[in-house]
């Protein structure tokens, strides 16, 4: 049996073209696929667990896809609710959706598929480390399910699922899976798909549609003017992926070395070839917790003396500040300055020479209080503004863009988990609810 | 020459929190076939400073690329991070020499 899935943009909040909605809607998909999640943005998301998208732009996006399933009454799922996927986000979307329900009178039957992880059941796992990262059992953390959670989920006849952490692929594979597709194919269309248009010519028009059946699958962009070609959509194997041939999923891995990527026509390509290999059921965990708090200083040197001079000047002027800041607030901190316009980005990598016109200076404290983390910025701020080269030359004042110098970044979260969690059963480690919103 | 003057595109990215990876785009096979031969991973490695057994190669031809990956150190979003993305990595391969 073939199955037609439906992929409006590769998250939710990133945005895409109404008017290749609208045509992706015209071609009669069997169901619609979003991601809703990464850790690409960084651990805040996942500590604290928020969105970084704003919630109005992801409810404009939804109301969209909620009129799309509507008008085709096939199921809407989501994975990755939220960027992070934590149970809260969950929750938030499925007050988007029920607000949404609501505002277009629809009645509606949902799956929520819940991924936090109690501390005490990855505790009492036999964790398998995927690198050198010493685990660190606190904070926030969820596993990213694969196709058989989904799958669940689905079988209740639910019109929508809001899943929690999944695996971007496994949102797209799990339907087609479900109806009989050609497992490699399932899981190559996943991956080829988890970026929505990225796979096509014109990355940012958001909607793609791929057709999954028994050998392989294939891949068009709905926007016009878009095309897929063999090089677009085997190029996608690239994108984010350390190995280009070999992902690893829940339960086995996808290897595609022998996948074949063929032209329909100008702007469709039919992929066979790729081989899933069953593995033990393992999911990976994702961790996020409080490393202390932050306060940043910028101060801006545009005296070309000061310029040219500006690494010796920041070393002189940190080599002053470590005791004073010892004797007078003490307790564990760190402080680091960078300087933009000259190695800020690379740091120890960069290999440019050229003098700028100016440069900034970012002293970054990070300390286990706010309280402390602003005291000491605020001890930095004279020395950043009036700190000499030398004792023979004039006082300097150099530029603050604000008042107050500093900013009080808020806590610093960081990823502190980097392992796999094995399972006997793929849903031991989520949580599976289904209600109806009955605003009809 | 400097291998960005040789390619067609060179972009790198985060490969999960915990890896990077870059990608370069040689445009046609001609330019790949001079970058396989003259882009050793030794230089690629020493330029990251990456240890050299860390550092994952893979030639594609029917891509006309040849791609990087290696552990991010820190990792993303760690203090000492200065790049969330890890997408400015790709500066560093930008300005190694490649004889043409």
């Amino acid at each position: 049996m073939q199955t037609r899935v439906l992929i409006p943009t590769g998250a939710l909040g990133l945005g895409f073209s109404q008017e290749a909605l609208a045509r992706g809607v015209g071609m009669a998909p069997d169901i619609i696929c979003v991601d809703g999640g990464s850790t690409d943005s960084g651990p805040y998301y996942l500590g604290t667990a928020t969105s970084k998208y704003s919630r109005a732009v992801c409810k404009a996006e939804w109301r969209a896809l909620m009129l799309a399933r509507a008008e085709l009454g096939v199921p809407l799922v989501i994975g990755s609710c939220g960027t992070c996927g934590a149970d809260a986000m969950v929750d938030w979307m499925m007050q988007i959706t029920t607000e949404l329900a609501v505002e277009l009178g629809q009645q509606l039957k949902v799956a929520r598929l819940y991924s936090d992880q109690p501390v005490e059941r990855v505790k009492a796992a036999r964790l398998r480390a995927l690198g050198g990262l010493k685990p660190e059992l606190r904070g926030n953390i969820v596993a990213l399910a694969g196709v058989e959670q989904m799958q669940a989920a689905l079988a209740t006849g639910a019109d929508i699922v809001l899943a929690g952490r999944m695996t971007d692929t496994a949102v797209i594979a799990a339907y087609p899976l479900l109806r009989g597709a050609h497992a490699g194919a399932a899981w190559h269309g996943g991956k080829i798909g988890e970026c929505g248009a990225q796979c096509s010519t014109n990355p940012t028009s958001g909607v793609v549609v791929i057709d999954f059946d028994e050998r392989g699958f294939e891949v068009q962009p709905m926007a016009r003017g878009a095309r897929c070609t063999p090089y677009t959509v085997s190029a996608h194997m690239l994108y984010e992926n350390a190995d280009p041939f070999i992902l690893h999923e829940p339960g086995g891995y996808l290897d595609v070395r022998a996948a074949k990527y063929m032209p329909l026509d100008e702007r469709r390509v039919r992929v066979e070839g790729a081989k899933w290999v069953k593995a033990d059921y393992t999911v990976k965990l994702e961790g996020a917790a409080l490393k202390g708090y932050q306060s940043i200083i910028l101060a801006l040197l545009r005296d070309p003396y000061y310029v040219k001079n500006a690494k010796i000047w920041l070393e002189k002027m940190h080599r002053v500040l470590r005791p004073l800041i010892d004797a007078q607030i003490g307790g564990d901190y760190a402080l680091e300055f960078r300087l933009i316009g000259l190695d800020a980005t690379l740091g120890a990598l960069e290999t440019g020479s050229a003098t700028p016109n100016e440069a900034g200076v970012m002293g970054v404290v990070t300390a286990d209080t706010q309280a402390a983390a602003s005291e000491i910025a605020k001890l930095i701020n004279p020395f950043l503004l009036h700190f000499p080269l030398s004792d023979s030359e004039a006082v300097p004042t150099f530029a603050f863009p604000f008042s107050p110098a500093h900013t009080d970044r808020g806590p610093l979260y960081e990823f502190t988990l980097n392992h796999v969690m094995p399972l006997n059963d793929p849903m031991a480690a989520f949580r599976l609810e289904s209600g109806v919103i009955d605003a009809a | 020459m400097l291998l960005k003057d040789a390619v067609q595109l060179i972009r790198s990215k985060n490969a999960g929190p915990f890896w990077v990876t870059v990608d370069v785009f040689c445009g046609n096979p001609a330019v790949f076939e001079t970058v396989q031969k003259s882009l050793g991973t030794k230089a690629v490695a020493a330029a990251l400073q990456v240890p050299l057994k860390h550092m994952k190669r893979f030639d594609i031809a029917s891509l006309h690329v040849i791609k990087f990956s290696f552990p991010r150190t820190p990792p993303q979003g760690a203090r000492q991070d200065r790049d969330m993305h890890g997408a400015q990595y790709a500066h560093v391969l930008m300005g190694l020499e490649i004889s043409a």
